[in-house]
């Protein structure tokens, strides 16, 4: 299996641990990533607001670099919401003819075309659909039975486009979960909004979102995620929100394939886990080899 | 550097041509509330998604304006799920937002910074350097008291060595002609983009 690797910005620096996990999964999983040449910022939710076409825009240069290197390739992409984006992009470029002609003369500035040839696929898709419980589990080496795993997916990879997932009840991480040992925490809140970044634009609120999820999480080991802003607000303002709630909060967050990665038998360093933010002493002690 | 340029025709002049726009992606909404019951951020928001979209239907732009419900949306997608009508409510609140922005309102002003400095960071260097885009935002802030929210944060990231990293190695792609394309774009064509719905 061959995936053209979009990293995104946020994997880049403050979700290296995310990148780390992918491209060490994904190698022993068998499939080769080949990162995109010359890869921009996709404009995240900032571009829209400002300009539709700049947003489309940004995001298409970078699926015209894919389709230089693949024209029918899979793009994998970790991060929500630059999948989101993508996606946008790759649905004007194939469903709208007036939208491609004009991101195609936006795209003249920098001598680039883009049909929307190849295909937009979030990192949980591919290990859900395309490798799958039954590839990974023969993989797994070491049981992570005694844990409970609250399985958490955001918005942006689920909505507005159901790709591979029911948008609202969320179950594509489950057998996934299950392969490892672990037990799947049953809640409510898989796909309710982290805030994004109201935790940077308006506090109270975005903490009020965190509060309900980590809540929520009581009675779980670790609550696992598929996107750098959903774990950056989980992980970091921990702290925060268990002064907000008035009670300890305080709880593990992996990113999936650093899961999958504990189990697989790959080291704690390949999976860059030193990195995390928010690592409980019980799991670490769980998880000493 | 100015991200004036790219929302120009959007809506700075005539915040009410931009709302009109908006009125036709929610024509046909027959109020029944369940974008309000869907929204996370509800209870935080000054108006109900739904009320917001009567006013816009009214072409009451200054009451929208002065709101805070619009700028409140985390672009989750719920709404826009559920709207019985299929209308594009993510799109329409980005949009507001946009209008804003554009007009500078005041009390929308730490975000239209924290959505520019973002922009300008992009737009510089092709990539979000985060470091860099929150010192830029804190600075335009000019608050004394707002990086300190932060503070804990970045020392945290910095102890991890998660920030700026790569930018030895991965050449800066600057996107200054890809930026002002598209606001020539914007400048000449009236006709934007068709915002989708779900479905
Ligand atoms: S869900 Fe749709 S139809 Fe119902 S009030 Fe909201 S916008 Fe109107
Ligand atoms: S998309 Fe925005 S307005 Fe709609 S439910 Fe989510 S946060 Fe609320």
């Amino acid at each position: 299996m061959n995936y053209l690797y979009y990293p995104g910005c946020s994997l880049t620096a403050s979700a290296r641990e995310y990148d780390l996990a992918t491209r060490a999964v994904m190698a022993a999983a068998g499939a080769r990533l080949t990162e995109i040449d010359g890869w921009t910022c996709c404009g995240a939710s900032a571009a829209a607001p400002i300009s539709h076409l700049l947003s489309l825009s940004l995001s298409a240069r970078n699926l015209a670099l894919a389709e230089q290197t693949a024209d029918d390739g899979q793009v994998l992409v970790p991060c929500s919401a630059c999948y989101l984006n993508l996606k946008k992009a790759h649905n004007a470029l194939r469903n709208d003819a007036a939208g491609r002609a004009t991101i195609n003369e936006a795209l003249s500035a920098v001598n680039l075309t883009a049909t929307g040839s190849v295909r937009v696929r979030h990192l949980l898709d591919v290990l859900a659909k395309d490798l799958g419980a039954q590839h990974l589990a023969p993989l797994m080496k070491r049981t992570l039975s005694g844990l409970t795993v609250a399985p958490y997916y955001g918005c942006q990879c689920l909505r507005p486009y159901p790709e591979f997932d029911d948008p609202e009840r969320p179950v594509s991480m489950e057998p996934l979960i299950e392969a490892t040992g672990a037990a799947v925490h049953a809640w409510e809140m898989g796909s309710r909004c982290c805030g994004a970044s109201l935790v940077s634009t308006h506090p109270e609120a975005g903490l009020n979102r965190v509060c309900a999820i980590l809540k929520a999480a009581t009675g779980a080991d670790l609550i696992v995620t598929v996107c750098p802003m959903c774990q950056m607000n989980l992980d970091a303002w921990q702290a925060k929100a268990s002064r907000m709630a008035g009670e300890n909060l305080a709880i593990t967050v992996l990113y999936l394939p650093q899961l999958l990665g504990l189990a697989i038998g790959l080291s704690a360093q390949e999976l860059g886990l030193d990195l995390n933010l928010a690592i409980e002493r019980s799991f670490r002690e769980r998880m000493k080899p | 550097m100015n991200l004036q340029i790219a929302t120009a025709s959007s809506a700075s002049e005539n915040g009410n041509n931009a709302l009109d726009k908006i009125g036709s992606m929610v024509r046909a909404c027959i109020q029944c509330g369940t974008c309000t019951g869907s929204c996370p951020n509800a209870l935080e928001m000054d108006m109900t998604p739904r009320k917001m979209w009567r006013l816009v239907n009214l072409g009451r732009l200054a009451e929208i304006m002065a709101s805070r419900t619009f700028i409140l949306c985390s672009d989750c997608y719920t709404c826009t799920l559920r709207c019985p009508r299929g209308l594009p409510l993510t799109d329409a609140m980005e949009a507001l937002k946009g209008i804003a922005f554009a007009r500078r309102e005041r009390r929308h002003r730490s975000s239209r910074l924290f959505y520019e400095k973002f922009m300008q960071t992009v737009r510089r260097h092709g990539r979000i350097r985060e470091m860099a885009f929150m010192t830029r935002y804190f600075t335009a802030m000019k608050s004394p008291t707002v990086p300190l929210r932060f503070a804990p944060l970045g020392i945290k990231l910095m102890g991890k060595g998660k920030v700026e990293i790569g930018l030895g190695k991965t050449v800066a792609t600057p996107l200054d002609a890809l930026f002002e394309k598209v606001a020539d774009l914007e400048r000449t064509t009236c006709a934007p983009l068709e915002n989708e719905g779900h479905g």
